[in-house]
C-alpha cells in the first residue's frame, strides 16, 4: 500500500492499518514528519519536532507489533501541546520565560500515552501559558488556520487544532481552562473534548488556573476522541485534584441510539451575540438530533451571563499565584543586568512574560490584594457556586446541554488584539463548563463562508460517554468532519 | 525600581454605576506586588486595559450572593492527603540543568547581604 495518503486517515483507521500490517509504524511516522516538513512553515503549528525520537519509538512499535505485543495505541502518532512537560525535550508553554527549558520529567498525560504506544511527533504552539483565544499571544508567533491562513485557529490550543486540521498529525493533546480545546476545535473543523475536572491528571501540565485547567484531546472524529481519552484518563496520585473514578472503555461503548435522550437548549446561548449563520448551522444540528430520537428541552441557566466576568476574576487570581514560581533563579528566563534580588525578580518576569500574561498577573494580583479580596475573588467564587448550581438543576432534567461553541467562525489574525474584553467574549459559551467542572465537547456542524462551525455539548460530571455518544451519533449522519482544507488534502 | 506609594490602593475603588479606573500609580503598586517590571512607556496602556478588565468584572457586584458559600472545588471534593513519606529520588543535578546560574549545587542570586 502507498504511504502517500496516510495523513488522510484517522487514528482508528491507522490503528486498523497497523494491525493489518498494511504499513509500518516507521512508514507512518516518516509520512507525517514529511507532512510537517512540507506544511508547518505556513501553519506555525509546531514549536519543536521530535523526529529522531519519533522514529526510534516507531521502530520499537514495529517490533512490538511483529511480536504480537501491541498496546492499545501502538504506533499511533500524536502531537502534545507545549504545556505538557516532556522529559529531555524543550517545553516552552509558548513563552520566552521557558524558551530554553528542557523538562526533567514527563507529564502524566505524556507518560500514559507513551505507555499506551503513541508516538510523539512534536510539541504544539499555543497562546503563552494558555492565556489567549487566538494563539496570538505565543512568543513564537501566531498559528495560522488551515481553512484560511489569514485567520486565527483559535486558542489557546491553536497549534494542536491546526496540526490536526492541516493533517500534520491525526490527533493532539490540548488543555482547556475556559474553552482552549473546544474553541480551536470549532474554528478548525475538528473534535475537541474537555473532560470532567479531575478526570485527567494535571501532573506535569504547566498550571494556569488550577481549579479550571483540564487536559483533553483534539481529533478528527469522535471515535478518535474516545480512543485517545481512554489512553490518558484515570486517577493519578501525583495530582492532588485527580479523582478516583472508574474509566470506561469509551471507544467500545460508543452508541448511536439517541432515543429518549433529553437535550437541553439554553435561551441565552442564542441571543444577540451569536452570528446569524453560525446560529442557523447549530439549530440545524439540533434538529438532526431530534430526528434521531432526542427530545429538545428548554433550559434556564439564570446566572450564565455572569460566567465570563466570574472567569476573569478566578482565572487571573489563580494565574498570579501559579506564575509566581517564575523568579529568574531556579529555572526560566533571567535578566542579566539586575541590581539586586528584587530587581532580578521584577526584570526577569518583565522580560520573560508577554503583554497578555502580564495583564492577567496584574489583574489577579489586584483582585487578591488587601481590601479587594472580598469584593472580587470571594464574590466571584460565590457567583461560580450559583452557576454550578444552575447546571446541577438543569442536569436533573436533561442529559446534555447543546448550543454553539463560539459566537462566530474564525476571525482574522489581529482583529481582536486591541481590546482584551472583545477577545475574552469568544469563550462566552464554553467558560461555564470550566467553572462548574463539567465535561464538554465541540463537534463540527457546518460551514459559514468557508469557515467551520462547532456544536457544543455539555454533560454532567463524568458524563464523557454520553457526550461522545451524542457526537458519534451526529457524525454517523453528517460528513462535516470529513471535509479537509483544500491545501491540506 | 518600582516604588509606588502604598496609599494608592487605599481609595475605595468603585460604585457599580461608575466605571472603574486604575491610575498609573495604582498600576505601579500592583506591579510591585506582583514583582513584575512594567516599562514606563507601557504603564498608561496597561492602566487603560486593566481598567477595562476590572470595569468588566465589576458587573459581579450586582449579583445577589447573600448566604452563598463560595465554591472551593468544582466537584465538592475534599483535599486528599498522602502518607508523609519520601517518594522522590534526589535529582538535584538534573533539575539544576535548567537553572540560569548555579555553583556547587547552589542557586546564585545577586548579593542580598552586604
Amino acid at each position: 500500500m502507498s504511504t502517500d495518503s496516510l495523513h488522510t486517515q484517522t487514528l482508528a483507521e491507522l490503528k486498523a492499518g497497523l494491525e493489518n500490517r498494511d504499513f509500518s509504524a516507521v512508514e507512518l511516522a516518516e509520512a507525517l514528519l514529511a507532512r510537517i516538513d512540507a506544511h508547518d512553515a505556513t501553519l506555525n503549528a509546531l514549536l519543536t519536532v521530535t523526529a529522531e525520537q519519533a522514529l526510534d519509538a516507531a521502530r520499537q512499535a514495529d517490533d512490538r507489533i511483529a511480536n504480537g505485543e501491541a498496546r492499545a495505541l501502538e504506533g499511533l502518532p500524536i502531537v502534545h501541546k507545549d504545556i505538557f512537560c516532556t522529559r529531555g525535550v524543550r517545553t516552552t508553554c509558548g513563552s520566552r520565560m521557558l524558551d530554553g527549558f528542557v523538562s526533567p520529567y514527563d507529564a502524566t498525560v505524556v507518560s500514559r500515552l507513551a505507555d499506551a504506544g503513541t508516538i510523539m511527533l512534536g510539541k504544539a504552539n499555543m497562546d503563552e501559558f494558555a492565556m489567549g483565544s487566538s494563539n496570538e499571544t505565543s512568543y513564537y508567533g501566531p498559528v495560522h488556520n488551515p481553512w484560511n491562513p489569514a485567520c486565527s485557529p483559535g486558542g489557546s490550543s491553536g497549534g494542536s487544532a491546526a496540526a490536526v486540521a492541516g493533517r500534520l498529525a491525526p490527533a493532539a493533546t490540548g488543555t482547556d481552562t475556559g474553552g482552549s480545546i473546544r474553541q480551536p476545535a470549532a474554528l478548525t473543523n475538528t473534535v475537541g473534548l474537555k473532560p470532567t475536572y479531575g478526570r485527567v491528571s494535571r501532573y506535569g501540565m504547566i498550571a494556569f488556573a488550577s481549579s479550571l485547567d483540564q487536559a483533553g484531546v483534539i481529533t478528527r472524529s469522535v471515535e478518535d476522541a474516545a480512543l485517545l481519552l481512554g489512553g490518558m484518563a484515570g486517577f493519578d496520585e501525583r495530582d492532588s485534584t485527580s479523582i478516583d473514578h472508574p474509566v470506561p472503555d469509551y471507544f467500545s461503548a460508543l452508541e448511536e441510539d439517541l432515543s429518549g435522550l433529553r437535550v437541553g437548549v439554553v435561551r441565552q446561548h442564542f441571543d444577540a451575540g451569536l452570528e446569524e449563520h453560525t446560529g442557523a448551522a447549530v439549530r440545524e444540528a439540533l434538529d438532526l438530533l431530534k430526528t434521531k430520537g432526542a427530545e429538545l428541552v428548554d433550559v434556564d441557566l439564570p446566572n450564565i451571563d455572569l460566567s465570563v466576568p466570574t472567569y476573569y476574576v478566578v482565572a487571573p487570581a489563580e494565574c498570579s499565584s501559579n506564575l509566581s514560581r517564575f523568579d529568574g533563579v531556579r529555572f526560566g528566563h533571567r535578566a542579566d543586568d539586575a541590581e539586586d534580588l528584587l530587581d532580578l525578580y521584577c526584570k526577569s518576569r518583565g522580560e520573560g512574560f508577554g503583554a497578555e500574561v502580564k495583564r492577567r498577573i496584574l489583574t489577579g494580583t489586584y483582585v487578591l490584594s488587601a481590601g479587594y479580596y472580598d469584593a472580587y475573588y470571594l464574590k466571584a467564587q460565590q457567583v461560580r457556586a450559583l452557576i454550578a448550581e444552575d447546571f446541577r438543576e438543569a442536569f436533573a432534567n436533561v442529559d446534555v446541554i447543546a448550543g454553539p461553541t463560539t459566537p462566530t467562525p474564525a476571525f482574522e489574525l489581529g482583529a481582536k488584539t486591541d481590546d482584551p474584553i472583545t477577545m475574552y467574549l469568544n469563550d462566552i459559551y464554553t467558560i461555564g463548563a470550566n467553572l462548574a467542572g463539567l465535561p464538554a465537547l465541540s463537534v463540527p456542524c457546518g460551514f459559514v463562508g468557508g469557515l467551520p462551525v462547532g456544536l457544543h455539548l455539555v454533560g454532567g460530571h463524568f458524563a464523557e460517554q454520553t457526550l461522545l455518544n451524542v457526537a458519534y451519533s451526529y457524525q454517523r449522519d453528517t460528513d462535516w468532519h470529513h471535509r479537509c482544507p483544500e491545501a491540506y488534502a | 525600581m518600582l516604588d509606588a506609594p502604598r496609599s494608592a490602593l487605599l481609595n475605595p475603588i468603585t460604585t457599580p454605576e461608575k466605571p472603574v479606573s486604575l491610575d498609573k500609580d495604582q498600576v505601579r503598586h500592583i506591579a510591585m506586588l506582583a514583582r513584575l517590571h512594567v516599562a514606563d512607556d507601557d504603564i498608561q496602556e496597561t492602566a487603560d486595559k486593566l481598567s477595562r478588565i476590572v470595569d468588566f468584572v465589576d458587573q459581579l457586584s450586582k449579583a445577589p450572593t447573600d448566604g452563598v458559600t463560595p465554591m472551593a472545588h468544582p466537584l465538592n471534593a475534599s483535599q486528599r492527603l498522602r502518607a508523609d513519606s519520601v517518594t522522590e529520588t534526589d535529582e538535584r543535578d538534573r533539575v539544576q540543568e535548567n537553572a540560569p546560574l548555579v555553583r556547587d549545587g547552589l542557586y546564585l542570586v545577586p548579593r542580598v547581604i552586604e
